[in-house]
């Protein structure tokens, strides 16, 4: 068949965009597919944890010695996706000894670097951590940015040849001789980056092989193609703070249990987290008691997260998996173990296999594992190159301060800029002057917006996820009418508006985890901000209103202004002239600049 | 030492202000004290009474239960909002019935308004009717307002002639052409052409407005051309941007520019920029800090001034102590870290809402913090928000619910204390953002409360 690829893996989480990537640099050509933007599942709701492996040290210790070989992987190949934050396991008195030192052997079992401090020595690196702290063990856990890391993965994929196509979900798996032949997909708004009300289109992918890499969903496209996968997804909730009460990974050395972590992540620091099997990976409570055991327990080991500002909560569904009969009932006891499912061997289906389990961590390597996979059932010979080559972005990452004296950017809003664009650093922002900030909780700047839409389109919540831009303390009040502005040299006026209201609504849904204290002030500033200042939620662009324009004060003496809807606004006309026939024919009218942008 | 008055106004936004005034002109002694500068520098300097009248009932049964994951907002959870509204007053009656305004009746807002007018003089326009103005708003919107700033005057949307819209590329808050672009889907009736012009470039990148203002109040060069003719020059090139229905160029007859035209100086700036253009000249009321919000500020602290009020900032109430059950006899104020009394016969608060702190909150609840008045809420706090960010949100109408005379009442639905009144953004049942009322509802709650208080110590 003409148009048949070699591969098409489903999922733009971090896996797919792994395995992608690989697929690439080994020379197939591959499609990878995800329903809405890259990390739009898991990936893009964890806490940003490297592990070191310390977790596992002593429950799963495979798992452990993965994590800590990927680990130093990705500080090498990502390095602009990673801050080496350091890790604690920390010890309070009522929790045991015994596990205590079971942890520490199990590090040195698994050649995890392993130190014990004293209390006091931990409050000299972490002063907030609480008085009665004991010990810990140091370890190098690290912190990873996974929406750049994927960006990352997917630009190096696309660099050496391969489609990547967002918003653009499953509806079939192809199914062909009782062999999988492909996907059908919908586009939302047509190939390529997405466009805001653009009509979507349907498209059939003939490929040799089809990953499933969907992770908590990968059962959802079994059933398509007729299999059972078996994925037990599991939610947690992360609660993001305002700022960093610690700067190391701070994890409560106990055997398991909710609320047990604290990562520091950029600006933040994201408290974790609970483990609960749900049914759906995308319809799940979202309950109050879960931000607040966050809260409460994790203020036994940083107190000043009790009064502290939480900005939002958000919730993530584990993909976790067990073999067939091992009847695990606690989710938590579920081993964090991948696993391949070879769909011809396993259902006698072939032309697919399923990748679940595992984590951000050993993406990579799990990426690895199924590309050698694919190459066996293509019968294709190349070697593995990823764990060597670094991303774009992080090839050399020793440059920074070269950029940053070039720009004259040694503040604090250029220094960050330089940090999550790495060695990307000069291309972004030469090109555009001035170079005001957009976002000024995360110092970001128009270049880097700018950077952002022309990658991912006029989806601002793509455009968010690359940037940090509207996640910080205002949560988007102050500036998701500025980004949105930055769409509008490229795009009609209604997409502008859609791809505003987009993020502000979905800049609300975490928010409302937060609606106390200093959050919920800040809540209704940016309530009288978007609907007092700006008056977005009445705007007859938007509403069905039919304005009497006429009917309105047209000022204290219009006829002397020449103003040709004449007495028509004065106080005794009866009800004025309609000037139009109001927002909708108007609006409409807009549409006629949107056929030029059909091609994005 | 107790320091003592017959009024005690505390809270120095526009609703403590009003009170104070009202209260002064009944013949009392007054003195206002606030904790820190007023939340008018976050506001856009408009004077709303009442823009709409949005639905407190949505138009199909709600989720019921926590949030859920991944469920998509319903676009049409919540019918669009009745408005806008030309006339403010004919549609009181349909505001809930514990809104303010069902309190205190249209005549307040009426008195509000014209006490508005006296304190602020030809800085307003707008009082010549009763109609509302609709003027473009930041967003790119038009909104009605009541009162609106002299720098606003060529701004009315109700008006036919060509207009330009000026953004800088060195600000972010607009573009230009996504502004004229929504008020052309608005429906307005007069043409409409957005440019984004090279101007504040020549500061530095992220120069606040300020910075801009003051370079114009001066005239200061740039590059070597004083700073007016610079800006008149950059706009000059497009002044013949606007295309009409036939195609037909028409030269701009008003340009309106972020409120940044002048500080001090504002109406020279803009006199001097319309001579240069040959069109009329009006600014864009901006978010914070914003330009026209803080010379509402000046003139209304002048205005207290002239009423003969004592008005001390940086003074938060910290305590009070009742007198009997019904009275409070005193307020006790941090006054440069000392505890110090404050008597009064009667006490106006008008300390804000949610944004200016005059209601608090944490997980377990909402409180009112100087009286510790009572604030009716849902229990849970899981029930203080709905899924749609504009939608009906309970946490927007909290506050203290009081009774005609604008005494706050307890959580039996009694009277509290005789001799409080409550005035502002700490008054609950509006949802002054959705309804464009925030402005209205503090002048008619602080004209009233300002009477009572008057009247409280008279009797």
């Amino acid at each position: 068949m003409d148009d048949q690829v070699d591969v098409v893996v489903v999922g733009g989480g971090s896996t797919g965009c792994g395995v992608i990537r690989d697929l690439a640099r080994r020379g197939l050509d591959a499609v990878l597919v995800e329903k809405g933007n890259l990390t739009h599942g898991t990936t893009g709701r964890m806490h940003g944890l490297l592990h070191s492996g310390g977790r596992y040290a002593v429950s799963d210790q495979k798992s452990a010695r993965e994590c800590i070989e990927e680990n130093r992987v990705l500080r090498d190949i990502a390095a602009h996706c990673v801050e080496e934050t350091g890790g604690m396991f920390v010890k309070r008195p009522e929790d045991s000894e015994e596990y205590f030192q079971e942890k520490l052997e199990g590090c040195r079992a698994c050649d995890i670097p392993a130190e014990v401090i004293d209390g006091e020595e931990a409050r000299r690196r972490e002063p907030y951590l609480a008085r009665d702290v004991e010990k810990a063990i140091v370890i190098p856990d690290g912190a990873v940015d996974p929406f750049r890391l994927c960006v990352a993965n997917a630009a190096d994929a696309r660099e050496h040849g391969a489609r990547v196509e967002t918003h653009a979900a499953v509806t079939d798996v192809l199914v062909e001789d009782d062999e999988v032949v492909g996907v059908e997909i919908e586009h939302d708004s047509g190939p390529g980056k997405r466009v805001h009300r653009q009509p979507g289109t349907t498209e059939e992918i003939h490929a040799r092989y089809v990953v499933n890499a969907t992770g908590a969903w990968a059962g959802q496209i079994g059933e398509m193609a007729g299999v059972d996968v078996e994925v037990r997804p599991s939610k947690g909730v992360m609660t993001v703070m305002n700022t960093r009460q610690v700067d190391t990974v701070i994890n409560r050395c106990r055997p398991k249990g909710d609320a047990d972590i604290v990562v520091p992540h950029e600006t933040a620091c994201i408290l974790g987290t609970t483990d609960e099997e749900v049914d759906d990976p995308e319809d799940y409570p979202e309950e109050e008691w879960e931000v607040d055991l966050m809260i409460e327990t994790l203020s036994e080991l940083v107190p000043a997260l009790k009064d502290a500002r939480t900005l939002r909560s958000f919730w993530g569904v584990r993909p976790l998996y067990e073999p067939p009969g091992t009847g695990t009932d606690d989710p938590t006891d579920i081993t964090r173990d991948y696993f391949l499912l070879d769909h011809g061997e396993r259902d006698e289906l072939p032309g697919m296999t399923s990748i679940v389990g595992g984590k951000l961590t050993t993406y990579r390597m799990m990426a690895e594992s199924i590309t050698d996979h694919v190459c066996e059932k293509l019968d294709h010979d190349a070697d593995c190159d990823t764990a060597d080559a670094p991303l774009p972005g992080s090839e050399d990452f020793s440059v920074l301060r070269d950029y940053m004296e070039e720009f004259g950017i040694r503040s604090p809003i250029g220094r960050r800029s330089a940090q999550r664009l790495g060695s990307r650093t000069d291309d972004v922002l030469s090109g555009t002057d001035p170079n005001p900030v957009v976002c000024e909780c995360e110092g970001v700047t128009r270049a880097e917006v700018r950077d952002a839409i022309d990658d991912a389109g006029s989806d601002l919540n793509a455009v968010r996820l690359r940037t940090r831009a509207s996640m910080g303390n205002c949560q988007g009040g102050f500036c998701t009418h500025r980004i949105a502005s930055e769409l509008a040299q490229e795009y009609p006026g209604r997409v502008v508006r859609d791809a505003e209201d987009e993020l502000y609504q979905e800049r609300w849904k975490g928010q409302r985890h937060a609606l106390w204290g200093r959050q919920l002030s800040q809540a209704m500033l940016n309530h009288l901000l978007h609907a007092t200042t700006m008056n977005r939620d009445g705007d007859p662009a938007t509403t069905d209103a039919d304005v009497d324009f006429g009917a309105f004060d047209a000022g204290v003496d219009p006829d002397a202004e020449g103003s040709g809807t004449g007495g028509s606004g004065s106080d005794d006309s009866p009800a004025g002239v309609t000037a139009t026939d109001g927002g909708l024919e108007t609006a409409d009218g807009d549409e006629r600049n949107g056929g030029q942008h059909g091609d994005r | 030492m107790a320091i003592d008055s017959e009024v005690l106004v505390v809270g120095g936004g526009l609703a403590g202000i009003t009170a104070a005034v009202a209260a002064a002109r009944e013949g009392a002694d007054v003195r206002l004290v606030s904790h820190k500068a007023s939340t008018l520098r976050q506001a856009s300097g408009l004077i709303d009474a009442l823009g709409y009248v949005p639905a407190t009932e949505p138009s199909k049964p709600l989720r019921e239960g926590p949030p859920t994951a991944g469920r998509n907002l319903d676009p049409d959870e919540w019918p669009d909002p009745e408005g806008p509204l030309a006339d403010p007053f004919e549609a009181m009656d349909r505001l809930p019935d514990d809104h303010p305004y069902r309190l205190v009746g249209a005549d307040a807002l009426r008195e509000g308004l014209e006490l508005f007018d006296d304190l602020v003089g030809d800085a307003y326009l707008g009082g010549h009717t009763d109609r509302n103005a609709l003027v473009p708003t930041f967003g790119g919107s038009v909104k009605p307002t009541a009162r609106y700033p002299a720098s606003a005057a060529a701004a009315l949307a109700s008006d036919d002639r060509p207009t330009l819209i000026v953004g800088f590329r060195s600000l972010t808050e607009y573009d230009a052409r996504a502004f004229a672009d929504r008020l052309a889907a608005a429906g307005v009736p007069f043409d409409v052409a957005g440019t984004e012009v090279e101007f504040a470039e020549a500061f530095r990148a992220d120069a606040k407005i300020t910075r801009l203002a003051k370079a114009l109040d001066r005239d200061e060069p740039i590059d070597g051309t004083p700073a007016r003719e610079a800006l008149a020059k950059a706009v000059g090139p497009h002044l013949h941007d606007v295309v009409d229905d036939e195609g037909g160029v028409d030269r701009v007859e008003r340009v309106g520019f972020p409120a940044f035209l002048g500080d001090d100086h504002a109406a020279e700036v803009r006199a001097d920029l319309a001579d240069r253009l040959g069109a009329d000249v009006f600014e864009i009321p901006m978010g914070p800090p914003s330009l026209p919000g803080l010379r509402l500020e000046d003139l209304l602290y002048d205005a207290l001034d002239d009423a003969g009020v004592r008005f001390e900032t940086g003074t938060p109430a910290v305590g009070y102590e009742v007198d009997g059950d019904d009275r409070i006899d005193h307020l006790v104020m941090d006054r440069k870290g000392s505890e110090v009394p404050y008597g009064a016969e009667a006490v106006v608060l008008a300390t804000g809402g949610l944004v200016g702190k005059g209601l608090d909150s944490d997980r377990e609840g909402v409180r009112e913090p100087v009286l510790d008045l009572h604030v009716p809420q849902p229990a849970d706090r899981y029930e203080w928000f709905v899924d749609d960010a504009f939608g009906e949100q309970p946490y927007a109408r909290f506050g203290v619910r009081p009774d005609e005379r604008l005494r706050p009442l307890d959580a039996a639905g009694e009277v509290a204390y005789d001799d409080v009144r409550v005035a502002g953004g700490v008054v609950g049942g509006a949802d002054v953002a959705r309804e464009k009322s925030a402005s209205g509802v503090s002048l008619a709650t602080g004209l009233v409360a300002g009477r009572e208080a008057a009247r409280e110590v008279q009797q």
